[in-house]
């Protein structure tokens, strides 16, 4: 066995070797060549649709030509500011727990873990549940409801990445604080929050801009609206379910503005990932450390 | 300056020492008033130590209250059909042809939308863990460095896409490719199997979704397959490449062999997503609630029952049972998920204790 092994099995095995490499070099071309298609051709179909009337004007019939997403941007924004007010506060509040007071506790473990099954959830589900907290007692669809959907969305989120770029924060500046005297909860607002501040706000950009993309919840909340309004007891648009109606139409001028509407999105996320990127990169201190 | 002061009484009271107690008290007061005057950081640090914990409790009040909401409005489908609704079907009388789903007549079973979630995600994960994997190895062990961060970023970029973008894309450059070129030939060369024998002239249905559910969680199995990967330590690459393995043979003693759970966890998270994910498969499955033997003809899964039914529900017989493939699609990702997360945990938790 030796014998005849120690003839053909070094190249046997430096044959093996190249085609492993081979395949995963396949394997990443394979990934990164749709990938990155699917991206070029967004940018192409959504630059050449974008002009300033997509931001400033309603849409219009099929038909007629122009019209933009005004009503279905101003929707967004009002869904995902209300979605804004209800889940940072709660997410940093979560963040802060994980990070500075139930660091390595039972709990802490459990909440974290809790909040990692809560991100893999399907959206629609978090849809489901503001349905029926809040539209069946109120009997008609709201942008409430969907900023609600939404904001639940965004907890879990926001609470790990605050917990993540708290933990960046080093341990002496915390000292320091406390040996001057300040309370923990102001040295944890105004020294570490604070220290860690750039972080959290891309991490709840990201966030943001995950939840400015989603549909599903908005589908029996928000419901949608082809009309201008900004009432939050009213069905609202989004750009999201304003999007996917212009796509399964069947005019070519819909889908037009489903591109544009699809690079906005992108162009947020984009912004938001790379913020995050920069921000972790650095470190939270700009050399403190 | 009331600290000065403080050690000032202090030092003149130890070699008299006349009555310390009534000097210590009266230290205790003025520290107290000091703190006042700054506000009582007891109890403001009493107050935001409960908020904050209320705050992360409130995770845990997030999914009893969807759990709780689901259960209650979903209880008249399930006082009606209990448990036969994931598993049989109403038969009609005359053609015994199963009636799957037809909410008009009354008619509801989740058979045709569990199968096909798990088809289409299966697909999905056939099509998309050889290749996340081949990635992670090829980024983890072999990518120079100065791709590595562009292309980490790439799949940090793609795992942060609406779902309802690829879902546009899949609908309009995915499908017709499909429907004009890859779906005759699957016909002409594998036909015979019976699983791509459908003329479907749409180009819709579980191979499309299969396939954007494919890239949808490429980038997620991928990302943790990396993380877990180089969650192995180094000195295990070092004693097995020291032994004189190839680059190969040290990947896949020294590495994959470490690294399988967190892999299967990472494998296990990307099946959670495509169970759940909704918009995109929704606009390319079909949508029609019948279950073929084909994967080329048209169907639907349980996300996307809900996405097009709900908001149109024609009755609350139809909504509670809507509600109940949703409480069903809530239970099966929260354990498939938990399940995952375990999984990549436990790697990645005892090889960072292996490098410590």
């Amino acid at each position: 066995m030796s014998e005849t092994g120690s003839t053909f099995r070094p190249k046997m095995r430096a044959i093996t070797d190249h085609l492993v490499t081979g395949l995963a070099v396949l394997a990443t071309i394979l990934v990164v060549a749709p990938l990155a298609f699917i991206f070029v051709y967004l940018i192409y179909k959504g630059a050449s649709s974008l002009n300033w009337a997509f931001f400033t004007q309603m849409q219009k019939p099929p038909g007629e030509l122009g019209g933009g997403m005004a009503n279905a941007i101003v929707g967004s924004a009002v869904l995902l500011g209300v979605a804004s007010v209800l889940g940072v506060p709660v997410g940093i509040g979560g963040g802060i727990f994980l990070a500075e007071f139930g660091r390595g506790t039972k709990l802490a473990n459990a909440i974290r873990f809790t909040a990692d099954v809560l991100n893999g959830v399907p959206s629609i589900v978090m849809g489901i549940a503001a349905y029926s907290l809040i539209v069946i007692p109120q009997h008609h669809f709201s942008a409430f409801a969907g900023g609600v959907a939404l904001g639940i969305m965004m907890v879990p989120t926001i609470t790990r990445t605050t917990e993540e770029m708290l933990l960046m924060v080093p341990h002496a500046i915390r000292e320091a604080a406390l040996g001057l005297g300040v309370p923990n909860w102001r040295s944890v607002l105004a020294i570490t929050l604070k220290t860690a501040s750039p972080g959290i706000i891309t991490g709840c950009m990201l966030a943001f801009s995950r939840v400015a993309g989603e549909t599903a919840p908005l589908l029996f909340t928000a419901l949608g609206n082809s009309f201008w309004s900004t009432s939050l007891n009213r069905e609202i648009s989004a750009l999201p379910l304003q999007i996917y109606v212009f796509a399964l139409s069947p005019y070519d001028d819909w889908h037009r503005m489903a591109w544009g509407g699809a690079l906005v999105l992108i162009v947020l996320i984009v912004l938001a990932v790379s913020l995050v990127r920069y921000v972790t990169s650095r470190g939270v201190l700009k050399g403190a450390s | 300056m009331p600290e000065i002061r403080i050690s000032q009484t202090q030092f003149q009271s130890e070699p008299g020492s006349p009555a310390p107690e009534a000097k210590e008290k009266s230290d205790v007061s003025e520290i107290r008033r000091f703190l006042q005057s700054r506000g009582n950081s007891a109890i403001a640090d009493w107050v935001f130590h409960g908020l904050m914990v209320l705050c992360a409790l409130s995770i845990f009040g997030i999914v009893v209250l969807i759990a709780t909401e689901l259960v209650r409005r979903s209880s008249l489908a399930w006082a009606k059909f209990g448990f036969h609704f994931f598993f049989q079907a109403d038969r009609d009388p005359i053609t015994h042809l199963p009636q799957y789903w037809d909410p008009v007549n009354g008619h509801f079973s989740a058979l045709p939308f569990i199968y096909g979630t798990l088809v289409s995600s299966f697909l999905a994960l056939l099509l998309a863990v050889p290749l996340a994997v081949g990635l992670a190895i090829f980024l983890t062990e072999m990518c120079p460095r100065a791709l590595r961060s562009g292309l980490a970023f790439l799949t940090e970029l793609l795992a942060a896409i609406p779902s309802i973008i690829y879902g546009m894309w899949a609908f309009f450059v995915l499908v017709p490719l499909l429907r004009d070129h890859v779906n005759p030939w699957l016909i002409k060369s594998v036909g015979w199997s019976g699983l791509f024998n459908d003329d479907n002239p749409t180009g819709l249905g579980f191979v499309s979704a299969g396939i954007i559910l494919a890239i949808m969680i490429l980038p997620i199995i991928s990302s943790l397959t990396r993380e877990v990967m180089s969650a192995v330590p180094h000195s295990q690459r070092e004693a097995v490449l020291a032994l004189g393995a190839t680059r190969w043979e040290m990947i896949r003693m020294g590495v994959l062999r470490n690294a399988r759970i967190g892999i299967v966890g990472a494998v296990i998270l990307g099946l959670g997503r495509a169970l759940g994910e909704t918009m995109a498969v929704t606009m390319v499955v079909g949508n029609s609630p019948e279950i073929h033997r084909s994967l080329l003809s048209n169907g639907s899964s349980m996300a996307s029952v809900i996405a097009n039914e709900f908001s149109e529900a024609s009755n609350d017989l139809h909504r509670s049972a809507l509600i109940e493939i949703g409480l069903a699609l809530f239970l099966v990702t929260i354990v498939v998920n938990a399940l995952a997360r375990i999984l990549v945990w436990a790697v990645t938790r005892g090889a960072s204790r292996q490098v410590n």
